[in-house]
């Protein structure tokens, strides 16, 4: 008997240390996915400092350290329009940003930051021991984040944006193409719709929306949407669809994460198509 | 060939190899297989498969390890006191780690085997980057099995005189080939966390010592040294405290009282410098790769630390429950109980600290109630200042309890023992302030410096502890001695023996799932990429039914081996002598 208590007792101890567990907020972190979501030609400005705010918070983990809890510079209250002089001019900058100017300064600045990250360390956030002379941040563009050319850009397009200055870096061309689409390590990465209707199948639209007959109406009709929403409302509707919640729909029923699947060119198309169709649903 | 010649030449060649290793292989870049290239079974899990049978290993050879780490010191007790009961008391704890040994070997394999089969080229990989270390891991094992059975089957014939000094000996080598074991074991686990001696693409580029000394080897040598050593304690307490409570005769119990009072002491000893080591091996992390730590402490693993609070917490307070009780075994430990309630209320107040987390996810209503994610009082608690405070004043009020009991049976004789009692209540009221106040400190320094800030109270409870020893020392010397009545303690104290094991099994396995999921969804971290298809970090239930499971696996384990152990004494009565003796006793 003596046995058997002491397991039940040694049984029950296990189990409420794995009830506690299963009691905790429950995150599986999966390993990080391509976030590329455009095809190199497709790609406009507002779309690119989308996916960079993406990649600040997601791929890039800028936010791990980048934030309000004094680990390093809290980028997304920093306004570098108006420290990048005082950085850039001071005695322990060396970079390559030095005399340039204004935005041009800031897009050579962020990047040399991201690859080069020693080259200037923010007074009281070098390594310990080394005087402000090594910073602790991890070069982007190697392993673990492996940011791609392409991906830094993205980033440095989200930072002046934020900052409010021009935006300086280029769009992805078509030589990019490859470097934007990521790695693609398994082959198993679907290649852009070709057309509109190839796309509202490959998101299933028309499971939730009356759009091409579909009849579903889960979500409120594809109809008309060009003359209610215009270009822009359409395109806030797919990539943020809690913005704005149609009259008789709840909230949370659309997937909002449709700016992570779709490449820029069939997100455009979508709304080109959309754009067409009228109140019966007929392309015009 | 002379076979001396010839082992010599081999060992030229792994050593050769081992030192110069573009001598032999070229230095070709890390594989980096697709997930097609993982052999894989439909409907099972080889990554689980690989986890239980790795965590039974260390389960294991921590238990194997540590065992006849304090086996010599308390055989070296037994030869300075003169007193059999301290070298019997190491013989037993040798037989049950006997048992277990090889059930150490047949888990090792399985988990060879498992990890060839499934993950064939990254252990390709670590071959070539570790190649004559793999050797000379075989002779250690192969020199390890010796030692023990020697070291074991000579105890009774190197007993007494100069022979024990020859049996320590072998001791000493057993330990010394044992630790050589386990640091062989964690440069493979920490080169896989932070690879040296290669390149950015993996190739080799250094020597094997290069790729051993890998920035986090030692923190992680020093962690599972420490951490074996409170492992095999509270095992071999739960043994003590299962023969305590089966037993019926008095001596045996007062015997087993004894055994689990020792074991609990060396758990505690094992445990108390634990956290430090936990924050050197932390600071290296960080040091290392600040994306690392981050990805522990305030990342996706954030809550795991809340668990390990609560299994800390647990292990420390039936460790001062099992103390307290034992303040029953003497006459003047009465004299001590009333201070026991404050002891208690530190420890649960320290417990409660510990788990408070920094944020929680609510809903919005609960959100607007309370007014922001962090709630107003109870926020500020869920940071490291607030942690480290409570955890540190936990460890000193640990040692606290034990100095109550060992006071309890020792009356001082020296003249100046006032002082002594002074100094050593000043000790504590300023040691306890000043960890209060470098707790005050951390919550006003940059998230960066808050680390280092915890680095004061530290050094304050190690100062506490190791002082306060040491006045002790000098003022029980010669102290009067009153009797221990070893066996008196309740039953339901023999219940915090079997609380620490069953802590300690799940919090090494949960440090285990932690330190592996450091690497996310890599193989080597930064080198080789994991892409199986189960390269995710698992939630932290699935993690716990997972551990749940193992834990339960080596807990039937472990009583077996206990059986196992009582079985070796058991001797069957000759079937002549069975049959007279009852008639004996009918005719008397």
């Amino acid at each position: 008997m003596t046995l058997v208590r002491v397991l039940a007792f040694s049984v029950v101890v296990l189990l409420a240390y794995t009830l506690f567990a299963n009691i905790l907020p429950q995150v599986q972190s999966d390993p990080p996915t391509d976030e590329a979501p455009v095809a190199a030609d497709g790609l406009d400005m507002p779309a690119m400092i989308a996916w960079g705010e993406r990649l600040f918070s997601g791929k890039g983990t800028c936010t791990l350290c980048h934030n309000d809890l004094g680990r390093a510079p809290d980028l997304l209250k920093l306004n570098l329009a108006e420290t990048w002089a005082d950085r850039l001019g001071n005695a322990n900058y060396e970079g390559e940003a030095k005399g340039e100017e204004g935005a041009a300064a800031i897009e050579i600045y962020l990047r040399e930051s991201m690859v080069d990250t020693s080259a200037y360390v923010v007074p009281g956030f070098g390594k310990k021991g080394t005087n402000d002379t090594v910073s602790p941040m991890p070069a982007v563009d190697a392993a673990p984040i492996s940011l791609s050319e392409v991906e830094m850009n993205a980033l440095i397009a989200f930072l002046q944006d934020r900052t409010g200055v021009d935006v300086t870096v280029p769009l992805p061309t078509g030589d990019d193409g490859e470097d934007v689409a990521g790695d693609d390590e398994d082959g198993e990465e679907e290649g852009p719709a070709e057309s509109a209707q190839v796309a509202l199948d490959k998101y299933t639209c028309s499971a939730c929306h009356d759009v091409n007959d579909s009849g579903a109406d889960a979500g409120p009709p594809l109809h008309s949407l060009g003359a209610k929403l215009g270009r822009d409302g359409i395109r806030e509707a797919i990539l943020d669809p809690n913005a704005t919640i149609a009259e008789g729909f709840e909230a949370d029923m659309m997937p909002d994460d449709f700016g992570d699947q779709m490449r820029v060119s069939e997100l455009d198309m979508i709304i080109d198509y959309l754009m067409t169709l009228d109140a019966k649903g007929d392309a015009q | 060939m002379n076979p001396v010649r010839l082992t010599f030449a081999v060992l030229a060649m792994a050593f050769a190899v081992m030192v110069l290793p573009d001598l032999v292989f070229a230095a070709d870049p890390a594989p980096q297989p697709t997930r097609a290239d993982y052999p894989a079974i439909k409907g099972f899990s080889a990554r689980t498969l690989v986890w239980g049978l790795s965590q039974m290993h260390l389960f294991l050879a921590a238990f194997v390890l540590a065992v006849p780490l304090f086996v010599l010191c308390i055989e070296l007790a037994g030869v300075l006191s003169g007193d059999d009961r301290y070298d019997n008391m190491a013989h037993e704890f040798m037989k049950i780690s006997m048992a277990a040994y090889s059930f150490t070997a047949l888990a090792g394999g399985g988990l060879a085997i498992a990890l060839f089969l499934f993950y064939p080229h990254l252990m390709g990989y670590l071959l070539k980057v570790f190649k004559g270390q793999t050797l000379i891991y075989a002779l250690l094992f192969g020199l390890e099995s010796v030692c023990l059975y020697v070291y074991y089957y000579s105890w009774d014939a190197l007993r007494y005189g100069d022979r024990k000094w020859y049996h320590m000996t072998i001791g000493l080598i057993l330990n010394t080939v044992g630790l050589a074991l386990l640091f062989v074991a964690n440069a493979w686990a920490a080169f896989m966390m932070s690879p040296a001696g290669v390149g950015p693409d993996g190739a080799v580029t250094g020597t094997v010592w290069e790729a051993t000394r890998n920035p986090l080897w030692n923190p992680l040598n020093l962690h599972r040294f420490l951490a074996n050593i409170a492992y095999g304690g509270a095992i071999v307490g739960a043994y003590a405290a299962y023969r305590f409570l089966s037993e019926k005769s008095a001596d045996l119990r007062a015997h087993y009282d004894w055994m689990g009072y020792t074991s609990n002491i060396i758990a505690v000893v094992g445990f108390l410098p634990l956290p430090f080591a936990g924050y050197w091996l932390m600071a290296e992390i960080y040091a290392y790769s600040q994306q690392m730590g981050i990805t522990a402490m305030g990342g996706v693993l954030a809550w795991l630390f809340i668990i390990q609070a609560v299994l800390i917490g647990s292990i420390l307070l039936a460790a001062n429950y099992y103390l307290w009780c034992g303040l029953g075994r003497t006459d003047r430990g009465a004299s001590y109980a009333p201070y026991v309630k404050y002891i208690a209320v530190v420890m649960v107040g320290g417990f409660l600290v510990w788990v408070t987390p920094h944020s929680l996810i609510l809903t919005p209503q609960e959100l607007q109630l309370m007014g922001g994610s962090h709630h107003k009082v109870l926020g500020p608690l869920g940071i490291m200042p607030a942690k480290n405070t409570a955890v540190n004043l936990m460890l000193v009020f640990t040692f606290l309890s034990f100095q109550m009991f060992y006071r309890s049976s020792r009356v001082p004789t020296v003249s100046w023992y006032k002082a002594g009692n002074a100094a050593i209540i000043a000790l504590y009221v300023v040691g306890c302030l000043n960890i209060i106040a470098a707790g005050i400190y951390g919550y006003i320094t940059p998230t960066v410096y808050k680390v280092g800030a915890s680095v004061p109270q530290v050094v304050t409870t190690l100062s506490i502890i190791v002082f306060a020893a040491i006045i002790d020392g000098f003022m029980l010397k010669g102290a009067t001695k009153t009797q221990v009545n070893w066996g008196r303690m309740t039953v339901r104290s023999q219940y915090a023996l079997f609380v620490l094991p069953v802590a300690f099994t799940w919090l090494m396995a949960l440090m285990g799932y932690i330190r592996s999921s450091l690497r996310t969804h890599w193989h080597v971290y930064t080198i080789m990429k994991d892409n199986s298809p189960e390269a995710y970090i698992p939630t932290i239930g699935e993690a716990g039914n997972i551990i749940t499971v193992i834990t339960l696996m080596f807990m039937a384990l472990i009583v077996f081996i206990f059986w196992l152990s009582q079985l070796g004494a058991t001797k069957q009565v000759p079937q002549r002598q069975a049959a007279v003796q009852p008639a004996a006793g009918a005719g008397s």
